[in-house]
């Protein structure tokens, strides 16, 4: 199972390389840290979804609160046949089918998010709306560490709590940098796990690149019955390629033809 | 007129599971039927508004009717982006209701008037944008709002508006209603203030001028026809509403008329200049300030019918 994520992740990686190139666009740092996480949760054993029936009633809800790093999902769905593998070469272009931040208009994607701050808040009334009908489908929602600044972010933390909303899932994919800089020198979120469990969480962190403890932490989902889950998953920004990890540059850096040659020959074909 | 909102829309919800309301801690002494009713399909998330309209677009999502309620800018201005992305751009079956437009709230201040909205409002595509002027409209907009299958913004009077309308009424989104017919000016209005222009409008015909009447309860989609048939007739037009000049009712009439190309028209559009009405008082004494009750109306008229 590992060597299947190692082998798809890189591959996933290689596809958002292509997008962010051809797009000229920027974030794709906040891309390559998501990209495990994204992997695991279409694996197979997570999310429960139909790529031949994208609206089934019946689907897990997977709703992209970071959704500057849409391309990451798109190319997850485009690998699980949501639509063809061609479309990526359409992201970003005049008349394309894959704009820059994650909308609803593609097949498989839930929800249209780009601002940050709005995902959870939804995910909420859809938990809500599965409760009422004792449906048993679950509500994923991934936040960036940037989400994490909003205060609407924080009104659905207390609010999930506060109704026992155990049949959300958040992660939070915490690369530890934001636009302008390090986030411990923006608005620290310091011990996150900590501040969300005292809204009634329950927690746990990870590191967000280990395919085999991310399987295993989502698999174990709701960590607690009457609690939401929340999930700190630890994550490089820029995951994978050595010129991108870790730096500030990598949300807005463009990737020009040498950097793909160069990241692409990083990754190797394995 | 809030009363009638709150009672009407218990009675849809008794025979329609889907109609939710989301509330943002507002609401005292009106919601509590629907709370006691309905315990299940009532959220209050607190002092909260963009959570609210999140949570209600969430419910709405999966096939419910939610609707947000609370004061003047609360639901609207506070958490303006998740009514466009979230409400709006996913055309989710969202119904925002506010209660005192305008300056209903009058000596509350500048933070519970609600002057800018139908402006805002009106700028958002698939959003319905809803301003009844007495009790019957204000029920009957009550139904077709839950009909209506998409967003909705209804901008609801506080307390006490007397009828606009004499008899019985036949209200359907997008088609205005004409309160008295006339052929030398038309005075367009919308919202609790038509009661103020109904009684100018009485006063000016025992004088000898005659004037259509119209409440242009929907301004979007806004009644074209209603607009263009009657301008062609009177050759004047005077709008009114409790609202700024900057893209209200007046602007949207304006539009209409310039994309219809007509031209000549005797036109005067009345309501609050490009300010925050901070003067401190009641509702009544702010419209007379501004020259919005039934003197100033008729004023307005008479000046426009003799140039």
């Amino acid at each position: 199972m590992s060597t299947s994520y190692e082998q798809f992740s890189n591959r996933i990686r290689r596809h958002c390389l292509h997008m962010a190139h051809i797009g000229e666009s920027g974030h794709i740092g906040s891309m390559l840290s998501c990209v495990d996480l994204m992997v695991v949760l279409y694996g197979g054993n997570v999310l429960r979804f139909r790529p031949d029936d994208p609206k089934w009633i019946d689907r897990d809800r997977f709703i992209m609160s970071k959704g500057h790093a849409g391309a990451a999902v798109y190319a997850v769905l485009t690998e699980h046949g949501f639509f063809p593998n061609e479309w990526m070469d359409t992201y970003y272009q005049d008349n394309g089918k894959l704009m820059g931040h994650i909308s609803h208009y593609v097949p498989g994607v839930e929800y249209s998010t780009g601002s940050l701050g709005h995902g959870l808040s939804v995910c909420c009334g859809m938990a809500l709306a599965a409760k009422e009908k004792n449906k048993h489908h679950r509500i994923f929602c991934m936040l960036s560490d940037g989400d994490c600044n909003e205060g609407s972010t924080w009104e659905a933390i207390m609010f999930a709590g506060q109704e026992k909303l155990d049949n959300i899932i958040t992660i939070v994919d915490y690369n530890k940098i934001q636009a302008l800089g390090f986030v411990k020198d923006i608005i620290d979120l310091g011990n996150i796990g900590k501040k969300i469990s005292d809204f009634g969480w329950a927690v746990k962190e990870i590191n967000g690149h280990d395919h085999q403890e991310i399987e295993r932490t989502l698999m174990q989902v709701p960590f607690e019955n009457g609690k939401p889950s929340f999930i700190v998953a630890h994550t490089v920004k820029g995951k994978g390629v050595s010129f991108l990890e870790n730096t500030v540059a990598s949300h807005y850096a463009k990737i020009t033809d040498q950097m793909l040659e160069d990241a692409l020959k990083e990754l190797g074909d394995k | 007129m809030r009363k009638i909102f709150n009672k009407r829309l218990v009675e849809l919800a008794e025979h329609d599971e889907r109609i939710h309301m989301v509330l943002a801690d507002i609401g005292y002494g009106e919601i509590e039927s629907f709370a006691e009713k309905f315990p299940n399909r009532y959220y209050n998330v607190g002092v909260a508004e963009q959570n609210m309209t999140g949570v209600a677009c969430g419910l709405a999502m999966e096939g419910n009717i939610a609707v947000t309620y609370s004061i003047a800018n609360f639901p609207t201005l506070r958490c303006l982006e998740q009514v466009r992305n979230d409400v709006c751009y996913h055309n989710a079956n969202v119904k925002i209701v506010i209660i005192g437009g305008g300056v209903s709230y009058g000596a509350l201040g500048v933070s519970h008037h609600s002057t800018e909205d139908i402006a805002i409002m009106r700028a958002l595509p698939n959003i319905v944008v809803v301003v009844p002027c007495d009790p019957k409209e204000a029920k009957y907009a009550v139904d077709a709002m839950i009909a209506h299958d998409g967003p909705v913004y209804y901008r609801c009077g506080y307390k006490n508006e007397s009828d606009v309308h004499d008899g019985e009424i036949d209200f359907s989104f997008g088609k205005a209603l004409t309160v008295r017919e006339g052929s030398d000016c038309t005075v367009i209005f919308c919202g609790p203030i038509g009661s103020e222009a109904k009684k100018a409008v009485e006063k000016l015909a025992n004088e000898g001028l005659s004037c259509d009447l119209i409440s242009m309860h929907t301004i979007k989609p806004i009644d074209k026809d209603a607009i263009l048939g009657s301008v062609r007739k009177t050759g004047r037009l005077v709008t009114i509403e409790e609202h700024n000049l900057s893209g209200g009712l007046g602007s949207a009439v304006a539009e209409v008329l310039a994309d219809g190309q007509l031209t000549g028209v005797k036109f005067k559009r009345m309501g609050f200049p490009d300010v925050y009405v901070h003067e401190v008082g009641s509702q009544a004494w702010l419209r007379t300030l501004y020259g919005l009750d039934s003197k100033g109306i008729e004023d307005t008229i008479k000046t426009l019918c003799s140039e």
